[in-house]
């Protein structure tokens, strides 16, 4: 430790100072210099030019808006287009009372009063000669109205714009997704620039997940105007044309989805009036052919704007319309993972194709008395695997189950794909949940809750319990079934256009990880129950397969809503509708070169069977071209 | 040049002349100082008034800031050099604590926290613009100079640890600067040329691994100042229009109420981008009498700090007026596209009170430094 301090030097350190002290002042002065030479550089070299650029006052760079992406069906039906439409626009620097403006528009009902303390926010967010839109689309009587009070609104104008039309509304709504008006929390996201002269934005769907290629490149124009920024025409300024830059906008890419507007059509017809969700798709290589979510909404409103009140409508609504069942509900998938789990047990020896056992209606842990019921009260008697299958007889899980192990489960569901995100080609998608031993550890915070229980495995092994899977998860799961077992990202987009030359690039089919099962007749032996399911005397689907020109396979399912008690019994007409169980049906066809795989989810629906299966055997028959009203 | 010749130059003020001379020197008021810096704020005024386009309220605010940050720094030259340095150390802590504050319970607006409202709402990272010199320049005080390697590490930390609870706000640009202030008292302190060449040169590599851990939009800031052609309507933009706005403006051709800045073409005109509607308006001939007067301020600030009759009032002079220098240089060759858009304000001039009550406390204390002067300096 010092004691003393040295001595310090206050002659040397003076000097030591004062050399710095001139030092700096030299730097310095080097750089204010540069800074001079830059500015000689500039104001008198460059002046000219710089002179003639700014033109005593009036150039203004305009962005030139893209025009976004089209939208097409497979078959090349449009299913977004971008219609002219005249929209209410405002110029916030020619406005002197912009309340008094707004209160006033409110007053001859061309805006909302509830809306004005937005657009106050909007015009302050950008340059004040930038127009901000009131209204995206007026009708003709509202048309007719401003033009006659035009006079009075000074700084208020109609513009023609292109407005994102969906003309099929409803039917593509969450398969699509919609566009809505840029918002300040989008304006932070995307890049300002880019957006310079655009109104509109993806904000779901198809729409939101491709918005860099649909929205395409902004253009801009250097245009002339006079002291207020108002552009002067061409022909009375006196200004050389060629000193204007400008350059084109990029159109945005047009889209060719997979998507079958007729099976779609078929697909929310049969939902009408539930809640649902219908995802079709082609095992061969993923892609989407329909994809519903009932009830939806009308996209048009979102792209052409829609009152607060409107909105806390659809927001509030009880059925939850903007809710995309299809990507984002999550169901215990119930029955419907028998065939999947079936092959599990097979190829881990927890079964045989030859075992036989008895179902009395329910099953029992040893040293327990609870009793897991069977969907039968009386039982299905004697079973093998395939009439498991096909009669789906719950005890015959139940007892296998113990055998396979959750974690067993959880690694062959895995495989099929449940449980996690699909990869579609849209935002939002949920990743569901399967159960195993480890995720319970983690997903509970007491010790005793993070036990894994025998009952579980048991319920699992029915697809009840902690699983839950999406209906796109599920298409995607009877897919592999389909192909015994090769996989496919399921995706909306096959093809990508280039607006200019029409050129167009396909989207190539992207493989998934196989299904690890390598033994075919095991394959074989599960795809035959799953066939019988529809097709045979004693199958729980058979009202909906039999008589059909083609062959089929399908696996009900009904998942519970909520529990019965253990000694109640679950009476379908005393209970409130929304607490019924749902039905569940998957199914490909045809059985021997499949092109379609189908899995349907009516919420409450009560049973796979009776309420699901048609639905899934209708868009089968009109996919394959043998419906009634084929196409 | 020998000392007593330069104080010729600025007009030494040890024999005052006549009756305003002694008043100012009384109130220990350095009127060489207070010259220049109030003929830059006139200066900034003229300019502020067309910038804000002709707005009367906005101007007379500005005045009225300047009024307070004049009064600031007629209080602040009051104090003694040794009474600041007595004080350093706890407002040094005083200002940690704040900044820990702030970024507990400090005031979030457009994703930064910056602010803190206890009765009075300000930016405590102002505070230690000032305090960190002072803390620097204090350590160094009875240290022997040139400092030895631990009291450098010492005075290291003493910088690093504001400047990164404020880098945290985020409030980078506020940071550097912080940093910088700090490193010039050691620069001065006679930090030895060798350390100095390897610090610059290991910055070579050091600006390639930053570069690395830069966010994107502020690796676009550098490529825009490399080519603002490239995004005319993004980042580009401010560059494109402040060098129309210069260039148009001329050797001088009078008043010009230019277009650039009329119109609105001109983003930040009133606050970073003041230099440019100054360019446009009064020409080269405006921009140069301006950075004169800077000049002046800078070379009054290292004279007085030459003259200073301690290390810590020494040291501490240097810094501020540096500081100032830096202010200045960063702005004007930002404004002209000589370095990226950092958002640094034309000292004295840009519309906004917080900083320039901070500039005219550190004029405060460069005057009651000069009063306490050594009398003769050999």
């Amino acid at each position: 430790m010092r004691l003393i301090s040295p001595i310090k030097d206050h002659h040397f350190e003076q000097r030591m100072f004062t050399a710095r002290a001139i030092l700096s002042a030299v730097f310095a002065v080097i750089l204010l210099g540069i800074v001079v030479a830059r500015l000689v550089q500039l104001q008198i070299y460059d002046h000219e030019l710089f002179s003639e650029k700014s033109q005593g006052n009036r150039i203004r760079i305009e962005a030139i808006p893209p025009t976004r992406g089209l939208i097409f069906d497979r078959r090349g039906r449009v299913l977004a287009e971008n219609l002219p439409a005249y929209q209410l626009e405002l110029i916030p620097e020619q406005i002197p009372d912009l309340n008094d403006t707004l209160t006033r528009l409110a007053g001859i009902g061309l805006i909302n009063r509830e809306d004005i303390p937005n657009y106050t926010d909007l015009s302050q967010s950008g340059p004040r000669f930038k127009p901000i839109t009131l209204r995206f689309r007026l009708s003709e009587d509202e048309i007719a109205n401003f033009a006659v009070q035009r006079p009075r609104f000074p700084g208020v104008d109609l513009q023609p714009r292109l407005v994102r039309h969906y003309p099929d509304g409803e039917l593509v709504a969450h398969a699509i997704g919609y566009v809505g008006a840029l918002s300040t929390a989008d304006l932070r996201r995307l890049d300002s620039a880019a957006y310079a002269g655009t109104s509109h934005t993806g904000k779901t769907g198809v729409e939101h997940f491709n918005e860099e290629v649909l929205h395409g490149g902004v253009g801009y124009q250097q245009v002339v105007t006079n002291a207020f920024g108002r552009e002067i025409p061409a022909e009375t300024r006196d200004f050389s044309e060629a000193l204007l830059d400008r350059e084109r906008p990029m159109p945005g890419v047009n889209l060719y989805l997979s998507l079958d507007l007729d099976l779609q059509r078929v697909a929310t017809e049969a939902l009408a009036g539930r809640r649902g969700s219908i995802v079709a798709l082609d095992p061969n290589n993923g892609e989407i052919l329909a994809l519903v979510s009932a009830p939806a909404f009308d996209p048009n409103a979102f792209a052409t704007g829609m009152s607060t009140a409107d909105y806390n409508l659809l927001q509030h609504d009880e059925d939850r319309p903007l809710f995309n069942r299809a990507v984002v509900g999550s169901y215990p998938p119930g029955s419907t993972i028998k065939p999947m789990l079936s092959l599990a047990a097979l190829e881990v020896g927890a079964t045989n194709l030859t075992r036989r056992s008895v179902c009395i209606g329910w099953y029992s842990l040893p040293g327990s008395t609870h009793r897991f019921r069977d969907w039968r009260r009386e039982g299905h008697g004697e079973v093998d695997l395939h009439d498991a299958i096909s009669q789906s007889c719950d005890v015959y899980f139940y007892e296998i189950s113990r055998d396979i192990g959750i974690d067993t489960m959880h690694q062959y569901l895995d495989q099929f794909g449940l449980g996690r995100e699909t990869g579609l080609d849209m935002t939002g998608e949920s990743d569901g949940l399967l159960p195993s031993r480890a995720w319970k550890r983690q997903a509970f915070s007491e010790r005793a809750d993070q036990v894994w229980f025998p009952g579980e495995t048991i319920i699992a092994s029915i697809g009840q319990g902690y699983m839950l899977t999406t209906p796109l998860q599920l298409a995607n799961a009877v897919a592999a079934m389909a192909t015994r077992g090769e996989r496919w990202k399921p995706h909306m987009v096959a093809a990508f256009e280039d607006p200019l030359s029409g050129e167009r690039t396909l989207v190539s089919p992207e493989p998934l990880p196989k299904v690890k099962i390598d033994n075919e007749f095991y394959w074989d032996n599960v795809i035959n129950a799953m066939h019988n399911v529809m097709q045979s005397e004693t199958g729980t689907a058979r009202a909906a397969g039999l008589g059909a020109p083609y062959l089929m396979a399908g696996k009900s399912g009904t998942s519970q809503v909520f529990s019965v008690a253990q000694d109640e019994e679950y009476d379908e007409d005393e209970i409130d509708e929304r607490l019924r169980d749902h039905a569940l049906f998957i199914a490909f066809a045809p059985l021997d070169d499949p092109v379609i795989a189908v899995a349907v989810i009516v919420e409450n629906g009560s049973s796979g069977s009776r309420v699901a299966a048609p639905i899934a055997r209708k868009i089968m028959d009109t996919y394959l071209g043998v419906a009634d009203d084929a196409l | 040049m020998r000392f007593s010749d330069s104080h010729q130059l600025f007009g030494g003020s040890e024999k005052p002349i006549g009756g305003v001379g002694s008043v100012l020197s009384r109130m220990n008021i350095d009127g060489p100082l207070l010259g220049g810096v109030l003929l830059v704020c006139a200066l900034g005024l003229v300019v502020l008034y067309s910038a804000i386009a002709q707005n009367a309220d906005l101007w007379l605010q500005q005045c009225i800031r300047l009024i307070v940050a004049l009064v600031t720094m007629l209080i602040v030259a009051q104090l003694s050099p040794d009474f600041l340095r007595r004080w350093t150390p706890w407002g040094y802590l005083a200002g940690l604590v704040l900044l820990i504050l702030v970024l507990v319970i400090g005031e979030a607006s457009q994703g930064a926290q910056r602010w803190l409202n206890i009765g009075i709402r300000f930016q405590p990272a102002e505070i230690m613009k000032l305090a960190v010199p002072m803390m620097a320049a204090w350590y160094l005080h009875d240290r022997q100079l040139p400092p030895k390697g631990s009291d450098l590490l010492v005075v290291a930390v003493l910088i690093v640890v504001p400047t990164v609870l404020i880098a945290r706000q985020p409030d980078l640009g506020t940071a550097l600067l912080i940093a910088m202030a700090g490193g010039l008292v050691i620069i001065l302190a006679g930090l030895s040329v060798r350390v100095m060449l390897v610090l610059s040169v290991s910055s070579i590599p050091g600006s390639y691994v930053l570069w690395q851990f830069m966010q994107d939009y502020q690796k676009q800031r550098v490529l825009t100042l490399l080519n603002p052609d490239s995004d005319p309507l993004g980042a580009g933009y401010n560059i494109i229009q402040s060098k129309i706005a210069i260039g148009s403006g001329g050797l001088f051709e009078g008043w010009t109420n230019g277009s650039q800045a009329q119109l609105e073409f001109l983003p930040e005109r009133d606050t970073d981008f003041i230099f440019a509607v100054m360019g446009e308006e009064l020409g080269l001939l405006g921009v140069l009498s301006l950075l004169g007067l800077y000049l002046f301020v800078i070379a009054r600030g290292l004279m007085i700090a030459v003259q200073a009759h301690d290390t810590y009032s020494r040291l501490l002079a240097g810094s501020i007026s540096l500081t100032f220098f830096v202010y200045v240089f960063v702005n004007t060759a930002m404004v002209t596209g000589l370095v990226p858009v950092v958002g640094i304000p034309l000292p004295l001039v840009s519309y906004g009170g917080t900083s320039m009550v901070t500039l005219m406390a550190g004029f405060g204390i460069l005057m009651s430094i000069h009063h306490h002067r050594k009398l003769l300096p050999h």
